[in-house]
């Protein structure tokens, strides 16, 4: 069934228990299973028992069934979202030191400028700059430097967010007039949940 | 109250039920020792030769208890020994919980000495670990550790404990709940899926129940028993199944897939309707996976949703306990008026079944008789016979342990041991003593093989301390016997390293222990030396020298589709084709 035809990137949130050793488990398993991580960023959330992991994976349909699939049967893992399947924002941050010799520091300053790329560091020959952004963008602006001279550089990894809660979404979708997708008796459940103000956001 | 970590440990065991645990001692875990010393029971501690045996006699224990198995061993190489135990009990999902010692926490990370990343080590080979590092949490660490070993898809659990937390002092309080907000396993299925499952079966008209070990491990024999007679199904087990249903039943295929029956293979090929309860489709079960069940609707029933879907795509996915969902698959097809299926699918089903019937009658489980070379089917027929089908049946791995899977007629569940899925050679000594001391009153045989059987063969000084009245039969052709089977079928006959004509005199190897050893060399004497075995009280190696030649059939290659079984001794292109099937990987 593991053919890799229709591999495609996806992006996973895990929400895990801020435990000693989750990280190695999430890493573990991928190891272990020949899954490939891209990317993978862990973090504390509100709740500062549960962290959450932002992991970029490459697979096909099948593939990320199971990846999810076994990422749930982790005892420490709490919930997997695949925000590939929903609306989601996603950044990246990089940080980098750029030759900025006289002759090209207005070259420098002027890309960061474009990609409203902050100026954190300064020396006589050098600019370090700040970039967030999605991948592309982040692609692109080291593209444009890369002649100039990136002396380091580093990122964090990809975090995303999805865009509101599916309810919030779908109130405004249907205001908008727009139909939500979803079998209709799983959306007649869902407004009805919705109306309720105490279970607002979980009947999802 | 107040106690050391090392008496809250053992308070812990008692207040989960446990009456025994299988364990070897060591620096780190002496705390545990001491505090035994004068720990008011009941708390059997059964001292075992090497740390792999105390795992596989937990899993032995668990099986044929339906409880969680314990054992403890100290740190370093103690715990690195005991992971095949737990890979096993991981692969095969039997609830046991593993203590190991540790260093003392601020000795951790110092290379200190037995020291060795414990939880790193058996991180990937078990449903969870803990490393416990302040004494007033063990309690809850245990407590947890028990709940997840037997909920959901059972599995091994391992607790790590340094040194200095065993001995410092904390109150005990033992949590009476325990509330995981990350776990909490499906038991009931979905409704609306087993509708849609009791649907399919009733249109179906070549079904059949494929059953693994999940069966057993929920205790739904006697509901899978119920279906299968409802809708008149035949019946296949997985290895880990056999004696979910009864061998003797008239619906009975017995086991399928590698070396699976031929009616089994057949029947599972050509079937429309394939209901997997409680099996992972396995690729020794599955063999090439296109060519397995390929027109069938698939319905799978597991707890383990990372399991459906796997390797072969289901159509209808159930997640859920296989006795659960039985139950109320059962309910919905009489409600579906099971008993009313149009005249045309009736007619459609008997003519299936008849069909299933004339495979089983034209390839049957056979061998040839030998009036001089004693054949290990043989031995594994009379095995049966003298037991009845009644005696607790443990295999080590290889040759010895597919005939006995083929040729023992399998009564009840839970009276089967095997390593599956990890195929753990010497598995066999240690898991019948679990099984022996969960079940003192019955009888246990060990069929191994020369090969498996020294693999752990040491603990027979546990068996003769404990006066285990095991049987261990010894089908002794030599040799590694299937890898010389390999050897032979797909590697053109080259054989390298399986001759194991220097192992010990396995009778007088028996006699040094204490044990007693009976030798039969000629087929006339096979059954004498077993009725004399089982006669006698105390522990038994009876030596039986077999056939070496004999091969293990039917046999699918690796990666060969299973309705191309090779059902007798190859011959040349036979096996040039069976060379073949391994590059359809």
């Amino acid at each position: 069934m593991n053919n890799g035809q229709g591999a495609k990137k996806h992006t996973i949130a895990v929400l895990v228990e801020n435990k000693f050793g989750v990280l190695s488990r999430v890493a573990g398993l991928f190891s272990a299973r020949g899954y490939n991580i891209e990317s993978l960023s862990v973090g504390e959330t509100v709740d500062p028992s549960v962290s959450r992991m932002t992991l970029v994976v490459r697979g096909d349909e099948v593939v990320i069934e199971q990846v999810g699939k076994q990422l749930h049967k982790l005892i420490d893992v709490i919930k997997v979202t695949d925000l590939t399947q929903e609306n989601h924002v996603e950044r990246e941050l990089v940080l980098m030191r750029v030759n900025a010799e006289p002759q090209h520091r207005a070259e420098v300053l002027r890309v960061a400028d474009i990609f409203r790329a902050k100026v954190i560091d300064v020396t006589p020959m050098t600019l370090t700059l700040e970039v967030t952004g999605d991948e592309s963008k982040l692609a692109a602006i080291v593209e444009l430097l890369r002649p100039i001279g990136i002396q380091e550089l580093v990122r964090t990894g990809k975090v995303a967010i999805a865009r509101g809660s599916k309810t919030a979404r779908r109130r405004t979708e249907e205001r908008l007039g727009k139909t939500p997708d979803g079998a209709p008796g799983r959306r007649r459940r869902e407004e009805e949940g919705s109306r309720d103000p105490r279970i607002a956001g979980f009947v999802d | 109250m107040k106690m050391s970590g090392a008496r809250i440990v053992l308070e812990s065991l008692k207040r989960e039920g446990v009456d025994v645990v299988f364990g070897l001692p060591g620096g780190a875990i002496l705390p545990i020792y001491d505090a035994l010393y004068d720990f008011p029971g009941p708390l059997r501690h059964i001292l075992v030769r090497q740390e792999a045996a105390a795992g596989h006699a937990a899993e032995g224990y668990a099986r044929i208890s339906g409880r969680v198995g314990v054992c403890v061993v100290t740190s370093g190489p103690a715990a690195t020994n005991l992971v095949t135990a737990l890979q096993d009990a991981y692969m095969d999902s039997m609830p046991i919980v593993a203590f190991t010692g540790q260093v003392a926490t601020h000795m951790i990370g110092n290379d200190a000495f037995q020291e060795a990343d414990n939880v790193g080590i058996t991180r990937p080979c078990t449903k969870h670990n803990f490393l416990v590092k302040d004494t007033r949490d063990i309690a809850r660490a245990i407590k947890e550790a028990f709940h997840i070993a037997a909920t959901g898809r059972p599995g091994p659990v391992h607790v790590d404990l340094p040194k200095d937390i065993l001995i410092k002092q904390a109150e005990f309080d033992y949590p009476e709940t325990v509330h995981l907000r990350s776990y909490n396993p499906t038991y009931d299925g979905h409704p609306g899926q087993i509708r849609k499952a009791a649907r399919a079966i009733m249109r179906a008209r070549r079904a059949v129940l494929y059953v693994g070990g999940g069966v057993i491990a929920s205790d739904a024999a006697p509901e899978l028993r119920e279906l299968a007679e409802l809708c008149r199904l035949p019946v296949t087990t997985t290895l880990m199944a056999l004696g979910a249903f009864a061998s003797d039943h008239a619906l009975s295929m017995g086991m399928l897939g590698m070396h699976g029956g031929y009616a089994a293979n057949m029947a599972v090929y050509n079937s429309d309707c394939l209901i997997a309860v409680g099996a992972r489709f396995d690729d020794r079960v599955t063999g090439k996976i296109d060519q397995f069940a390929p027109q069938a609707e698939i319905i799978h029933v597991d707890i383990d949703p990372s399991s459906i879907s796997k390797s072969v795509k289901v159509h209808i996915p159930i997640v859920g306990d296989a006795k659960r969902v039985l139950v109320r698959l059962m309910e919905d097809l009489r409600e579906e008026g099971m008993g009313q299926p149009t005249s045309v699918v009736r007619e459609a089903r008997e003519q299936w079944l008849r069909q299933v019937a004339q495979w089983q009658q034209k390839h049957p489980m056979r061998y040839d008789w030998d009036d001089e070379l004693i054949k290990p089917q043989y031995v594994v027929e009379e095995i049966s016979n003298l037991t009845r089908g009644e005696a607790i049946v443990v295999t080590g791995v290889g040759q010895h342990q597919m005939w006995a899977a083929q040729h023992y007629r399998f009564r009840h569940p839970r009276h089967w041991l095997t390593s599956g899925g990890l195929g753990t050679m010497g598995y066999g000594l240690p898991a019948a003593m679990g099984a022996q001391v969960a079940r003192p009153d019955r009888l246990v045989v060990l069929i191994d093989g020369d090969g498996s059987f020294v693999m752990n063969s040491q603990e027979l000084a546990t068996v003769v301390e404990n006066q285990m009245p095991i049987k261990c039969v010894i089908i002794n052709n030599g040799g590694h016997g299937m890898v010389r089977q390999w050897q032979d079928v797909i590697y053109g006959g080259r054989f390298q390293s399986i001759d194991l004509s220097a192992s010990p005199d396995f009778v007088k190897l028996a006699e040094a222990y204490g044990a007693m050893g009976i030798r039969a060399s000629k087929p006339n004497e096979v059954v004498p030396a077993l009725e004399k075995a089982f006669a006698v009280p105390g522990p038994v190696v009876v030596d039986v020298m077999v056939d070496k030649d004999e091969l293990c059939l039917p046999m699918v290659p690796a990666g060969g589709a299973n309705k191309d079984m090779i059902m007798e001794r190859p011959n040349r292109e036979a096996k040039a084709k069976a060379a073949l099937a391994q590059t359809g990987f």
